[in-house]
C-alpha cells in the first residue's frame, strides 16, 4: 500500500495542538504540542496508553472540542465544528437505538431524493454485510453487527475522513479480527482517509500505514512508525514481529513476559 | 371458616409441589395461592374478631353485586374515569411539550426549573379548596386536580429524559448536520420517549390515587364519593371495601393500558437490559 508518499497531498494537519481540562483549580494537561500530517487516503492509527488523550485528539479533529492552542486544518481549512464531510465512529455505540438499521444508515442522506437515497443505503448495507437486517433494530443485533451499522452510517455519506475511536473495543477477539479485515477491504475499495484510535498494538500493525505512538499524559507524539507491509498482512512474518517489538518498546512495556 | 383454615394451608402444600410444576404454571399458581390465602386470612380475622361492621370477603362480594345491580356503580366509575382522562390528557398536552423545551434549552431550564421544582412538592390534595373555589364542586375541580397531579410527573420526567440524552447521540446528530425541528424529531423526541412513557405511567398512577381522595373531600360523584357515601349511609363497609376493590382493579387496568405504549419498536430499546 501507499505510505506517506511525498507526492500525496496532506488531508488532516495538526498544528501544535495542546489541550488542558480545567477541574476546579486544578488543570489536567492532556495533549501537548501535537504536530502531525495525515495524507489523503492514508490509514493512520493513534496508539497510546489509556487516558493519554487519544479520544480528545480525535474529538478536536472532529470539531467536537476545541484545542487551547494550535489548530487542525483539513484541506487547508481550519476545523471549527462538526461536519458530515468528516464522520465519527464512536467508542461507545453512536447509532440510534430507536431507529431501524435502514434509518440509521440513511441518517446523513436526508438531502438526497428518495430513489437515490434507497440506492445508497442498500449499497452501503450490502457493503458491510448486513443485507437482510434492514428492518432490524439495534437491540436485536450483536455487538459486531451494531458496529457495522455505525460504519455503514459513516460510509453512506461518503465522507473525506473517517475518525474511528476504538470502534472494536467492545467486541470479542474473533469478531475484532473479522471487523479489521472488513475495514481494510472497505478502505481499499473506498480510499478514505482514516484516523483510527486504539490501544491495541496488534490492531495498529494490522491496520495502519503509519502508527502514531503517543506518550502517557500529557500526550505527545513519541514516534511515528511506518508499517511497510502489503495487505493482507502476514501476522507471523519477521517484519511484523519487529514492528511489534518496537511499538511495545515505545509504549514502555516489555514484550516478553 | 373451616374452608378458610384449609385455604391457609394451601401455600405450604404448594411450596412442596411447586418445584415439580413447569415455570409458566408456577408463575400463575403461586400468586393465585398467595391471594387465596390472604383472602382466607381476611375471612378468619373478621370471624375471630367478631366484628359486625367489617365485612367478610363473601359479604364484600355481595356488596359488589348490590352495587352492580343498583346501576349506581357505573355512573361513579364513569365520573372518575372522565375526570382522570381529561385531567391526564391536558397535563400530557401541556407537560410533554413544556418538558421537551425546558429540558433542551438551557435558558428555559434556568428560568423555569426553580418554579416547577417549587410547586412540585405541594400535594394536589392541598389544592382542593382552591380548586373548589375556582371551579365549584364538580368535574371542573376534579379535572383541574388531576391536571395538577399528573402535570408535574410528566413535565419533570420529560425534562429529565431530554437532559439525559447521551453525549454520543448528541454528537452523532451534530456530526450528521441535524438541526432545528429535524434534530427534535429524529433525536431529541425519540431519545426521550421511553422515559417519557415511564413518566406517563407514574403520572396516571398518581392521578388515580388523587381522584379518589379528591372525590371523597370535594365532589358529589365518583368512586371516592361512593366510598364516603357508603360509610355515611349506615356504615355500609361491605360497599366501602367492594368499591376499594373496584378502584384497585381499574387502577391495574389503566396501568396495563398505558403500558401498551412500551411495546413499540421505537421505544422498546429503553426498557431492555443491556
Ligand atoms: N470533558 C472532559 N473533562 C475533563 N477531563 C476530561 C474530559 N475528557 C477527557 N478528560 C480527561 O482527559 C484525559 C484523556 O482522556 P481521553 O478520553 O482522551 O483518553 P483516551 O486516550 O481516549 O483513553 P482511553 O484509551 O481509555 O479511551 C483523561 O484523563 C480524562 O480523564
Ligand atoms: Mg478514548
Amino acid at each position: 500500500m501507499s505510505q506517506s508518499n511525498p507526492m500525496q497531498k496532506p488531508k488532516v494537519v495538526f498544528e501544535g495542538v495542546s489541550k488542558r481540562f480545567q477541574k476546579g483549580k486544578e488543570s489536567l494537561h492532556v495533549l501537548n504540542d501535537i504536530n502531525l500530517t495525515v495524507h489523503d487516503g492514508e490509514f493512520v492509527c493513534l496508539l497510546g496508553p489509556s487516558g493519554c488523550g487519544k479520544s480528545t485528539l480525535l474529538n478536536i479533529a472532529g470539531g467536537f472540542e476545541s484545542p487551547d492552542s494550535g489548530r487542525v486544518m483539513i484541506d487547508g481549512e481550519e476545523v471549527d465544528g462538526p461536519n458530515s464531510r468528516r464522520v465519527f465512529v464512536f467508542q461507545e455505540y453512536g447509532i440510534f437505538p430507536w431507529a431501524s438499521v435502514w434509518d440509521n444508515v440513511a441518517l446523513g442522506l436526508r438531502d438526497l431524493d428518495q430513489a437515490e437515497r434507497s440506492e445508497v443505503v442498500q449499497r452501503t448495507i450490502d457493503m458491510v454485510g448486513l443485507t437482510g437486517f434492514e428492518k432490524s433494530f439495534p437491540m436485536e443485533l450483536s455487538g459486531g453487527m451494531k458496529q457495522r451499522v455505525e460504519v455503514a452510517r459513516a460510509l453512506a455519506v461518503s465522507p473525506d475522513v473517517i475518525y474511528m475511536d476504538e470502534p472494536f473495543g467492545a467486541l470479542d477477539s474473533l469478531t475484532r479480527l473479522t471487523m479489521r479485515s472488513e475495514i481494510i477491504r472497505i478502505w481499499e475499495q473506498e480510499k478514505k482517509t482514516i484516523l483510527f484510535v486504539t490501544h491495541d498494538v496488534d490492531e495498529s500493525i494490522q491496520l495502519a500505514d503509519r502508527v502514531v505512538v503517543l506518550s502517557a499524559r500529557p500526550g505527545e507524539i513519541s514516534e511515528i512508525v511506518e508499517v511497510d507491509m502489503d495487505h493482507p498482512r502476514d501476522l507471523g512474518s519477521p517484519e511484523y514481529g519487529k514492528i511489534k517489538n518496537r511499538l511495545y518498546q515505545l509504549l514502555g512495556v516489555s514484550h516478553t513476559i | 371458616m373451616t374452608i378458610s383454615i384449609l385455604c391457609l394451608l394451601l401455600p405450604l402444600v404448594a411450596l412442596y409441589f411447586c418445584d415439580r410444576l413447569p415455570d409458566r404454571a408456577q408463575n400463575f399458581v403461586m400468586p393465585s395461592l398467595v391471594t387465596v390465602s390472604m383472602v382466607a386470612l381476611w375471612d378468619l380475622g373478621v370471624v375471630l374478631s367478631g366484628s359486625t361492621v367489617f365485612p367478610t370477603p363473601l359479604q364484600t362480594w355481595d356488596g359488589f353485586i348490590e352495587l352492580l345491580d343498583s346501576n349506581r356503580l357505573w355512573g361513579d366509575i364513569i365520573a372518575s374515569l372522565f375526570r382522570v382522562s381529561w385531567g391526564f390528557f391536558l397535563a400530557t398536552a401541556v407537560g410533554i411539550p413544556l418538558g421537551l423545551v425546558v429540558g433542551w434549552r438551557v435558558r428555559a431550564f434556568t428560568a423555569l426549573n426553580p418554579i416547577i421544582q417549587g410547586l412540585r412538592p405541594i400535594s394536589p390534595i392541598a389544592w382542593i379548596p382552591i380548586a373548589i373555589l375556582w371551579f365549584g364542586i364538580g368535574d371542573g375541580a376534579g379535572i383541574y386536580l388531576i391536571f395538577l397531579a399528573s402535570f408535574f410527573p410528566v413535565t419533570v420526567g420529560t425534562m429529565a429524559a431530554v437532559r439525559n440524552i447521551s453525549l454520543v447521540h448528541q454528537r452523532s446528530a451534530e456530526n450528521f448536520g441535524l438541526e432545528g425541528m429535524e434534530l427534535f424529531r429524529r433525536v431529541v423526541l425519540p431519545a426521550a420517549l421511553p422515559q417519557i412513557i415511564t413518566s406517563l405511567r407514574i403520572a396516571l398512577g398518581v392521578a388515580w390515587l388523587v381522584i379518589v381522595a379528591a372525590e371523597m373531600v370535594g365532589m358529589d360523584s365518583g368512586l371516592g364519593y361512593l366510598i364516603n357515601d357508603a360509610r355515611n349511609a349506615g356504615s355500609r363497609y361491605d360497599l366501602v371495601v367492594a368499591t376499594m376493590g373496584v378502584i384497585g382493579v381499574l387502577g391495574i387496568g389503566l396501568d396495563l393500558l398505558i403500558r401498551q405504549l412500551e411495546k413499540f419498536d421505537e421505544v422498546r430499546w429503553g426498557y431492555v437490559k443491556r
